[in-house]
């Protein structure tokens, strides 16, 4: 296939989790809101927010910095997305991922979050500080399971493409990761349930104690690309999680399946826990997934 | 909810009393570049730099079909900022519970100004506070709305004769609906929603346009109640 | 509390001497001896706790009644002592030290009434009415319709009786 259709292809693709990561999104309100008793946004939600704050009149800017904020954010969101293979042997719907491997991946998961610390900095309201100083602290912590969990992987299946670590887990399902390397995917699960940032690691978005995280002082179309990105961002999270531990997927329904599933797995501890503090959390993040992280890489190095 | 007649080309607001000396105007230098921008003369000298001195200008609205298309987004995207002036903000509250539940219309507060779409006011307005919703509502950005709850904020209800309560906040900032009542119930704020829906939909919510356009008007009234006025004259 | 009054008496010039619930005492106290009085509430009685300090405006004898309310934790009682202080020189001796809120009561006071309390901190700053320039609106002489209607414009009232109202507008056939 030649580079031009490759590109159309990922294009394509990118559009598909875009959609259907907002359309999660919506899901998961609608989960949160029936959990607590009420009726809840439609579903379509997010998509008529994101026309709304697209089409808001007027936006103000606080510098360079602060434009740049949301525009790396969606090219981290972006990036993750195109170096991982979607769906598995599908000549279409791979992206990029001949060409690079698990740890730019993961290289871009935080190229954005970084992006946006430097952004809200510049914004100048004290709560995008507050937020983004919490923020950073957590995801160093949460990086950590993650990193380790990703490690075992890498000396499990001895390669560092994600293509290749999809293939070793084709065949039965007890060829998952979740069923030959189960330490590694709790750890990496819990990671997760930080990088979505719902309960009980929620602090950084703390909505009742500083308004709504780092992107205070973000108004307008700037609101309107942050929306997106959650979908895009939500959408690679769990393609990259189903490849890693719960044996990719063949075609489009399956992944629906799956990312679905992964993702209730954050929702329904969202909704039913209340919400550390940061220290507690990095605390929590440095202890169990990380001992259970470590035993899983000298499992499979010894 | 009542009808909005001002007539603009009345004169400002009253007069202030035995102090028509305004020393907002006349004790600082003028720092107007032209005759478009603003003087911010109540800032310190310090302080002029930081803030913009461009006064605002009326939105352009797209092609028909698609600002209907907007409209119809906007209504269904409401974001409130609740400004919980007086006793009546306590009926917001219930609205976000399970029992009202305005996220179903697609409404959800909003703890910033610069996100949200709503202003609501919810009750009396003193002066003090007169100052920070003006600074709030012009930080706000966009097609915004005004939605002011409560009999005070309409004609000081039982503050009609007050020290320090102003009657009708609609000679401060434009309003969009008001919702009567001494606290009116939440299914009373909620019909309030529901009409500032249908205007919206109809596209005749344009009170940013509106405060655009009688800038000075509003300013003029602004100016006359607070009396020592020290902030920027728009902030955004 | 009657024993305390009296033990009291010994020392400082009370009068007017009243007790409500058992457990409220009030009673008179002299201009000049209501910060000593209060140190000794403080310090000796266990009357640890200022709840309040307020004013009354007796407009007709040209007075000012200042009350301080403190409150003991161990045995739950209050005493109020009043201080009537001169209307047109209103002045009284500020009680910041004894309790740090005494100030931000005190600098109500001056906001509100006038009162000026020298030496406690931050008297002049605004509290409420920032950027007021009439006279001091509690004191009774001060018409609030007046300078209400002189400042803020006024919109007609339009009543109507809700019954009929409502039959109107949901049935407007009948
Ligand atoms: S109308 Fe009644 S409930 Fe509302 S602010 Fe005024 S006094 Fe309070």
């Amino acid at each position: 296939m030649s580079i031009a259709l490759k590109i159309v292809w990922a294009f394509i693709s990118l559009g598909v989790v875009t959609v259907w990561g907002l359309t999660l999104n919506g899901i998961v309100h609608k989960i949160f809101a029936r959990v607590q008793g009420r009726l809840g946004p439609p579903v379509w939600q997010p998509f008529i927010d994101i026309a709304k704050n697209n089409a808001i009149r007027t936006a103000i800017t606080h510098g360079i910095m602060f434009y740049l904020g949301p525009v790396f954010r969606i090219a981290g969101g972006i990036g993750t997305y195109m170096f991982i293979p979607v769906l598995f042997g599908s000549a279409y719907f791979s992206n990029f991922s001949m060409s690079g491997d698990i740890l730019l991946v993961m290289y871009f998961i935080f190229f954005g979050q970084l992006g946006m610390a430097l952004g809200a900095g510049e914004g100048g309201h004290p709560y995008s500080a507050i937020a983004v100083s919490r923020g950073l602290a957590q995801m160093t912590a949460f990086e950590v399971p993650f990193a380790l969990s990703i490690i075992s992987l890498v000396v499990q299946y001895g390669t560092l493409s994600i293509t290749e670590i999809v293939a070793a887990q084709q065949g039965s399902f007890l060829n998952w990761t979740l069923f030959t390397n189960p330490l590694a995917v709790i750890a990496a699960m819990i990671a997760m349930l930080g990088m979505n940032m719902y309960n009980p690691f929620s602090v950084v978005i703390a909505p009742q104690e500083i308004p709504i995280g780092p992107p205070t002082e973000y108004q307008a179309s700037f609101m309107g690309l942050l929306a997106t990105n959650r979908g895009i961002f939500a959408g690679a999270k769990l393609v990259l999680y189903m490849n890693l531990f719960f044996g990719g997927a063949t075609n489009l329904p399956i992944l629906m399946l799956k990312t679905f599933s992964i993702y209730m797995f954050s929702v329904f501890i969202g909704a039913a826990y209340p919400r550390f503090r940061t220290e507690n959390s990095i605390r929590f993040f440095l202890k169990y997934p990380t001992i259970l992280g470590i035993i899983s890489v000298l499992l499979f190095s010894l | 909810m009542i009808d909005n007649e001002i007539n603009y080309d009345s004169e400002p607001v009253a007069n202030a009393g035995d102090n028509s000396s305004n020393p907002t105007t006349s004790a600082y230098p003028d720092w107007r570049k032209d005759d478009n921008t603003l003087t911010n003369a109540g800032l310190p000298d310090e302080e002029q730099e930081w803030f913009c001195d461009a006064r605002p200008q009326p939105a352009r609205k797209s092609w028909q079909p698609i600002e209907d298309f907007l409209n119809w987004a906007r209504a269904n995207s409401l974001w409130i900022l609740a400004f919980g002036t007086g006793c009546g903000a306590i009926e917001l509250r219930p609205l976000v519970t399970s029992r009202y539940d305005i996220s179903r219309l697609g409404m959800q507060p909003r703890p910033t100004p610069r996100q949200a779409n709503v202003f609501m006011i919810g009750g009396y307005v003193s002066i003090k506070t007169l100052k920070r919703i003006v600074r709030s509502y012009e930080q706000m950005q966009g097609p915004k709305f005004v939605v002011a709850v409560c009999s005070c904020a309409i004609n000081g209800g039982m503050y009609w004769d007050s020290y320090n309560t102003v009657k009708r906040i609609d000679e401060y900032i434009p309003v969009d609906v008001y919702v009567t009542g001494c606290m009116p119930r939440p299914e009373a704020v909620l019909a309030g929603f529901t009409k500032l829906k249908e205007l919206i939909k109809a596209g005749k919510a344009e009170g940013q346009n509106l405060y655009a356009e009688k800038f000075d008007w509003y300013k003029e009234n602004q100016k006359k109640v607070i009396k020592d006025w020290n902030m920027p004259d728009y902030n955004w | 509390m009657e024993q305390l009054y009296n033990n009291l008496s010994l020392q400082f010039e009370l009068n007017d001497f009243m007790l409500r619930h058992g457990t409220q005492a009030s009673f008179i106290a002299k201009r000049e001896q209501l910060v000593s009085l209060l140190t000794n509430l403080r310090d000796i009685h266990g009357y640890t706790h200022l709840v309040m300090v307020t004013c009354v405006d007796w407009l007709e004898d040209k007075l000012f009644q200042l009350t301080y309310i403190v409150h003991n934790h161990h045995d739950q009682s209050d005493i109020i002592v009043k201080v009537l202080i001169d209307r047109d020189m209103p002045e009284m001796d500020s009680i910041h030290h004894l309790w740090e809120q005494g100030r931000v009561f005190q600098r109500e006071l001056h906001e509100m009434f006038g009162i000026s309390f020298p030496g406690s901190p931050g008297q002049d700053e605004p509290m409420i009415l920032e950027g007021w320039q009439g006279p001091p609106p509690m004191r009774r002489d001060f018409d609030t319709k007046e300078y209400c209607e002189a400042n803020y414009s006024n919109r007609e009232r339009d009543s109507r009786e809700p019954e009929e109202h409502m039959q109107r507008k949901l049935y407007p056939e009948d």
